[in-house]
């Protein structure tokens, strides 16, 4: 073993360690691929800049629609990185072994987006300039004050639950850096906090990890919940609802389960793991995707059928806007395409692999950012009272390219974190993949 | 004083034969310190003289900022215009012992819309952006259409203020809701509160930008001027106005008597156009007084009248009858 350490307990493969760390640092690849996101980046903060510069004027928002498309991508945003508490803590704490190849991945999500997230309502801001205010005035009676907090504290505790995992990889990867990335291996060597193998070490590290686990659950939960509640409070048809926290709750897990499962097959092809993440752990993502799909459709029924039943006059509107009206395609493509269907295809094990449920994965994570749209976009359209007197535009919103190129941005930042995490460090815990014929066992025991 | 007396008899005693240098060198000294302290003295104690001869005859009495009337001489007096702190502590506190209510007389209104134009005009406006508008109502299918004013409705229990961030939208004493767009962030969460759709984003740079730029003005909170690219504006009651014991400019611009104003706490609301004061109770009896959605617990303070008898007839149909269109044709 290259590392002699004191370490008994924890033997990490030699051939897992080399093979992980391999993709580790910086190539031609990655250059490319950040250059290219820079680019695209550069011209979303010009967007940005014309936002500053006139005002929301340049969205398609207006005072009837005054939340669009910044907001419904906020609401993704925060659903996608749930994603990192479902599959770490969840599943984590319930001792599922299978998970742990992927758990990193996972928290690597859950990061970029709840990091963007914050950026993304910011640029919804009339006044950016004055965010310092929510902190110097805030309201605790506001529902953007217990927004703030929250997401702000799952921020803190997934970069956590991202890094004290990390710490003995970190002392592995130093040692395995190659001489063109001397660099890197001083950053390792800082980052690990001087990480020697220790069993008291290991000891303190899953007692860490243990708490925060333990505390990300009821934070994830709060979060999304909260963010329902940003539009639940308000008196309007399609919003005044009693279930949308759990009902943002199970889109958040499906929506991240179908992000985790790209970004598994990504990793996987592009950093040639695929001994550690196996056809195995598709087949169970994709089961995981069946249940909390099969949750979400509940949440569903409920959420349209039971207005849909009694039909007052607002939520009929509503309804009838969603259901056989202007939104009718989208409403219906993102149901039947981004859930009915994957649902019912997941169900059959050969969809089940790798490059079908990469697939499937697509369309439920278009379909989950449209269905966001959806829930903001339409009750806004539809006010108690007539919308009369006001430019023909302001009836019906229609995001610009502005707004649009400004949303791509948050997707691209998003990528660029990954990018950045995943390439200098390394997405799979080396120190977790031990003992495999164990593992493996472990894996035909469980159902999901 | 004191000094004065001290030094006179050292000073006049310069004859007096010295045995000692140095004592005579210190009494010197101290002469010269004490003809200065007193030539001092006097000097302050005629301006003193002076000051007091002249705030006898001159004094006038001052109302100050808190209300308490105190009494200054008249050409200490400076002109001041209000600053901004000052325009924002009293436009926060409200008017004292008030409770400001507006009754609306559906059965009057014709659309003149002399309402939004004298409010846009008060509040630097553009023709689409509204504090009060008209709206063309019909509740049903086969109820008769009517014309409806529609105002902030300043409610009692008012969504808006609840969810904002950071106190820039707040009720005051005399219940009127007012916005701050110097504390605004722009998250527009209280648009999306609001039932009745009665607030509106400055979108883009406010109508009369420039002319904010080439005479910088205070922000006065009670009239919502200078307007803020990026905040809310709303209507305010005119709470300026108010102050001013002047009706609203909604309520004195309308030709039809369609606007009642006045106080709660009086049981009294004043018409615009007539200027006749009646009993708010009596008005709401007799005419079946109602408030807009009451179902939703807002508890508005502006009361609708209902269009009963209604003195102007209605040309078409609504342009957008917000009901069910299949039921409509």
């Amino acid at each position: 073993m290259a590392l002699a350490t004191p370490n008994t307990n924890h033997q990490f493969e030699e051939k897992a360690a080399s093979d992980i760390m391999q993709p580790v640092g910086l190539n031609i690849k990655f250059h490319a691929w950040m250059g290219l996101l820079t680019l695209v980046l550069m011209a979303c903060l010009y967007a940005y800049y014309t936002q500053l510069r006139d005002g929301l004027s340049v969205t398609g928002l207006r005072d009837y629609v005054n939340w669009g498309m910044y907001i419904a991508n906020f609401v993704f945003f925060v659903a996608a990185s749930l994603i990192g508490m479902l599959i770490s803590g969840v599943l984590g704490l319930l001792g599922f072994q299978w998970i742990k190849p992927i758990a990193r991945i996972a928290e690597i999500i859950a990061v970029a987006f709840a990091a963007v997230a914050g950026l993304v309502i910011v640029s919804d801001m009339g006044r950016p300039d004055r965010l310092p205010f929510v902190f110097l005035y805030g309201r605790v009676q506001s529902p953007i004050l217990w927004d703030v907090t929250v997401v702000t504290t799952y921020l803190v505790l997934s970069l956590m639950l991202y890094y004290v995992p990390l710490l003995p990889d970190l002392a592995i990867g130093k040692t395995r850096m190659n001489q063109s990335h001397g660099w890197l291996a001083k950053i390792y060597d800082i980052l690990s906090l001087n990480w020697k193998h220790y069993p008291e070490q290991y000891n303190i590290l899953h007692k860490a990890v243990r708490i925060l686990l333990i505390l990300i659950v009821p934070t994830a939960f709060a979060i999304h919940t909260v963010t329902s509640w940003l539009f639940a409070v308000n008196p309007r048809a399609g919003w005044d609802s009693t279930i949308f926290g759990p009902y943002f709750l199970t889109g958040a897990f499906v929506a991240g389960c179908a992000a985790l499962i790209i970004a598994m097959y990504f990793f996987r092809s592009n950093y040639k793991l695929h001994r550690y993440i196996t056809p195995e752990h598709f087949d169970k993502m994709g089961k995981l995707l069946v249940l909390t799909s099969i949750i979400y459709l509940y949440f569903n029924i409920n959420e349209f059928l039971v207005p849909g039943y009694k039909l007052k006059e607002a939520d009929a509107i509503h309804l009838h806007e969603l259901f056989s009206g202007h939104y009718a395609p989208l409403f219906w493509g993102t149901q039947i395409l981004g859930l009915i269907l994957p649902l019912i295809l997941l169900l059959f094990k050969p969809m089940r692999k790798p490059l079908p449920v990469l697939i499937i994965s697509f369309f439920v994570l278009a379909g989950a950012w449209a269905k966001r749209y959806i829930i903001v976009v339409p009750t806004m359209e539809h006010p108690y009272l007539p919308k009369q007197y006001v430019p023909d535009e302001w009836m019906l919103y229609q995001p610009t390219l502005t707004e649009t190129a400004i949303t791509v941005g948050s997707i691209v930042l998003v990528l660029m974190i990954i990018t950045i995490l995943a390439k200098l460090f390394p997405v799979i815990p080396i120190w977790e993949i031990e003992e495999k014929p164990n593992q493996t066992s472990n894996q035909t025991n469980e159902t999901s | 004083m004191n000094e004065k007396s001290q030094s006179t008899p050292e000073g006049n005693d310069p004859q007096k034969e010295a045995r000692n240098k140095s004592r005579r060198d210190f009494l010197r000294r101290f002469g010269l310190a004490g003809a200065a302290a007193a030539a001092g003295g006097a000097a302050l104690y005629s301006g003193y003289q002076y000051e007091k001869a002249k705030g006898k005859s001159e004094m006038v009495r001052v109302l100050t900022d808190d209300n308490r009337l105190v009494m200054v001489p008249r050409d200490q007096i400076q002109e001041s215009k209000p600053d901004q702190a000052f325009l924002q502590k009293r436009g926060r506190k409200g008017l004292k012992g008030h409770r400001w209510v507006m009754v609306i007389d559906l059965s009057k209104c014709r659309n003149a819309r002399q309402c939004v134009k004298a409010c846009q005009k008060a509040h630097h406006l553009r023709p689409h952006e509204y504090h009060i508008t008209t709206l063309e109502m019909q509740d049903g299918p086969n109820t008769a259409p009517y014309f409806m004013p529609k105002p902030c409705q300043h409610c009692d229990n008012p969504p808006c203020v609840s969810v904002c961030p950071v106190d820039a939208t707040f009720k005051r004493q005399d219940g009127i809701v007012l916005i701050d767009n110097e504390r605004c962030i722009g998250c527009r969460f209280c648009m999306s509160a609001c039932p009745y759709s009665a607030r509106m984003f400055q979108w883009q740079e406010p109508f009369m930008a420039e002319d904010y730029e080439e005479n910088p003005q205070p922000y006065d909170v009670e009239l919502n001027i200078p307007q803020a690219k990026g905040t809310i504006s709303k209507c305010l009651f005119s709470a300026d106005r108010l102050r001013e014991a002047e009706l609203p400019y909604c309520v004195s611009a309308c030709p039809n008597g369609v606007f009642y104003f006045g106080d709660e706490n009086e049981d009294a609301v004043t018409n615009g156009t007539t200027k006749e004061t009646v009993r708010l109770s009596a008005l709401l009896k007799q005419n079946a007084g109602y408030r807009l959605m009451e179902e939703l617990g807002t508890k508005p303070r502006v009361y609708y009248l209902p269009p009963k008898n209604r003195l102007f007839d209605f040309d078409d149909q609504p342009s957008s009858y917000k009901g069910d269109n299949e039921e409509k044709a």
